[in-house]
């Protein structure tokens, strides 16, 4: 409750960031309250909490199955991979980042502006950088369903590439921060439902271009030097490497690039609730 | 100095959470009332600026514990912009404002946990049913579930809303929201309750209902601060109040106090026939001073059947006179230069 005070008092001044600490990120104090919150609403709505489930699903299975019948293997560092595998690390990249684009655009769109859900909660001792970390924090727990299940039926169908596939599973929750922390502060600059085309324009390629489908080696040389700076190649390159067991300081670099990404989301984000809800 | 504050803040929220009855124990509240030197809410050259609009334009105000306090203005006064300043839900633009002893800039999260809010508009959770509503509100102020059930189960009884308890909001009528709205305010037992037109769209029961549920409040020690466009419930329920206009105070008072020294004790009010003109002219000098709205003239006087017959001398064409008390509708009318139903 200190800290939600302390997080509180941030409200008005630039960018609270050094207050966001790991140990807050996860929503702990009264951010709590609005994963409680998000759980009243979606006891009755589950179907949707399903949908987002199959998705990566059919996904999964079209892509695995039709193009590993044309591809065979891929070399990746030097060793030659099932394509099978090397699509789906990239695969569950990409579904986290589509899951948690969709949830903190449309979502937080919905609640910021036609429902006011934050209009309420910031009349309580709730803050804007309480409510920020417990949409976060709520995004990361479907996040983390979702990539549980993917993981999960990607080992039934005998896709993984290594018994280290299981720390996958907390890469593609960070992969949902990152893009869940970017989502949200984006969306609080958006006006009008219109907005999201741009959502659209900037999701598309990167979920084309980020090395996803096949290796990065087959741009040409600028065109893999801007994928290596875009996030979602984060993603992909730290849940393939994963996956393999393929371990380096690269990965370590691609964490922390995804982890500074949602931070900054994050402080950005309730800087603006702040600014729009409480003006 | 800040005793009164203090004693005041012990059944606050964490008393609510661990399940103890009301947060204002009467006691306690009568103890308050003799140590009156520090007031609950307390601003000084207030100002609220939205760019190059001046909303709140340099107010001082003190609001005392138990107090029920009143502030009427037109439309664009500056009335929501205060309650929402005090709410600690719009950061102060310039001057100072303390609030249950705390600036609204350092512990707004502190305040907040002690004040129940009744917005302008409605801000129900539109994706939850009724209950749900109250109990999820009640947990942002981290009230046990045991605790907001037994207390919901009481408010949608006062809002008259329990069997539609499970029902979504949205298809609830106007004023059935605007009870949701007030019966959620209430769910944290708040000590300091902020009702920004409460009533707007109540019907004529429920709007006495709610008096009469602000009464017992203000008899418990619940500091009231209110603003309304009606003129009998500031009269009905306000200890004391200020009229704004564009953004400053221009009076303050009790009801009483201002009545008696913006408005005469009678008023003569005539309906005039339609597209009259020189009404003024022709009635010069029967009364202390004559306001002349779209369908009536408004004679300030202390005798008002006096007035009466030196209309009918000059030969005025009324349609309808009647003699009645200042209100506090004149007193508005006087200090704002506009009447509160047009
Ligand atoms: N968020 C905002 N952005 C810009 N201007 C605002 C904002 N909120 C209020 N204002 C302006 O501040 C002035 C005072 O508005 P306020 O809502 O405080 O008046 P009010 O007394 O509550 O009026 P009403 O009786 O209509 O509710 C108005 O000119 C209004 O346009
Ligand atoms: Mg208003």
């Amino acid at each position: 409750m200190k800290l939600a005070t302390a997080l509180d008092s941030g409200r008005g001044r630039p960018f609270p960031l050094a207050r966001i600490t790991p140990s807050t990120l996860l929503g702990g104090g009264r951010a709590r309250r609005v994963v409680e919150r998000n759980i009243l609403v979606y006891r009755r709505g589950w179907i949707f909490i399903v949908s987002g489930f199959f998705e990566p699903f059919f996904y999964l299975l079209s892509i695995g199955i039709g193009l590993n019948k044309l591809v065979g293997v891929v070399e990746v560092g030097g060793r030659a991979i099932p394509y099978t595998s090397f699509v789906a690390a990239g695969l569950l990249a990409a579904s986290a980042m589509n899951g948690a684009i969709f949830d903190a655009t449309f979502g937080i769109f919905f609640k910021l502006k036609i429902v006011k859900t934050y209009d309420a909660m910031l009349s309580t001792p709730l803050g804007p950088a309480d409510v920020a970390r417990g949409e976060l924090a709520w995004a990361l727990i479907r996040g983390g369903a979702y990539a549980g299940a993917f993981l999960v039926v990607m080992a039934g169908l005998g896709y993984v590439g290594s018994g280290w596939a299981v720390v996958c599973f907390p890469a593609a929750v960070l992969v949902s921060f990152a893009f869940s922390g970017a989502g949200m502060a984006a969306t609080t600059y958006m006006r009008s439902w219109q907005d999201f085309d741009l959502v659209s324009l900037a999701v598309l390629p990167l979920f084309l271009f980020s090395a996803t489908f096949y290796p990065l080696g087959v741009y040409p040389g600028w065109l893999q030097l801007i994928v290596r700076l875009t996030p979602l190649y984060q993603g992909v390159a730290l849940l393939r490497g994963l996956d393999l067991g393929l371990f380096s300081w690269s990965l370590l670099g691609h964490g922390v690039y995804l982890l500074v990404m949602g931070a900054l989301g994050l402080a950005v984000s309730a800087r603006r609730l702040s600014v729009l809800v409480l003006p | 100095m800040r005793l009164g504050v203090q004693a005041a803040s012990q059944p606050g929220a964490q008393d609510a959470s661990a399940g103890t009855p009301p947060a204002v124990a009467p006691s306690a509240a009568s103890a308050q009332r003799s140590v009156r030197s520090e007031p609950l809410i307390c601003a000084r050259g207030l100002v609220k600026r939205f760019g190059s609009i001046v909303a709140v334009d340099g107010i001082d105000f003190d609001i005392y514990l138990g107090e029920s306090f009143g502030f009427l203005g037109p439309n664009g006064a500056g009335k929501t912009s205060t309650m929402r300043m005090i709410a600690c839900m719009s950061p102060v633009s310039e001057g100072t404002l303390r609030v249950l002893g705390m600036d609204p800039a350092v512990d707004g999260a502190k305040i907040r946990a002690r004040i129940g809010l009744v917005p302008q508009e409605d801000s129900l959770d539109l994706e939850l049913t009724v209950l749900d509503n109250l109990i999820i509100y009640g947990r942002y102020f981290d009230i046990p579930r045991r605790v907001i059930r037994e207390r919901a189960k009481r408010l949608l009884d006062f809002a008259e809303l329990t069997d539609r308890a499970h029902s979504k909001v949205d298809p609830l009528s106007g004023g059935m929201k605007r009870r949701l709205t007030i019966a959620r305010a209430l769910v944290s037992e708040p000590d300091l309750l902020i009702l920004d037109e409460p009533t707007t769209g109540l019907d004529p029961q429920a709007r006495h209902l709610l008096w009469d549920r602000l009464y017992r409040l203000k008899a418990q020690g619940v500091t009231l601060v209110i603003t309304t466009h009606y003129m009998d419930e500031a009269e009905q329920l306000c200890d004391r109040l200020v009229v704004m206009n564009d953004g400053r105070i221009a009076a303050e008072g009790t009801p009483h106090s201002l009545i008696e020294r913006y408005s005469t004790k009678e008023v003569l009010e005539l309906r005039k026939p339609l597209g009259m003109t020189g009404v003024a002219e022709r009635l010069a000098g029967i009364a202390d001073r004559v306001e002349e709205l779209a369908d009536r003239v408004l004679l300030y006087t202390d005798d008002g059947d006096a007035a009466l017959e030196a209309v009918r001398l000059r030969e005025f064409p009324y349609e309808h006179a009647l003699v009645r008390r200042s209100t506090l509708e004149d007193v508005f009318l006087r200090l704002t230069g506009r009447s509160l139903i047009d």
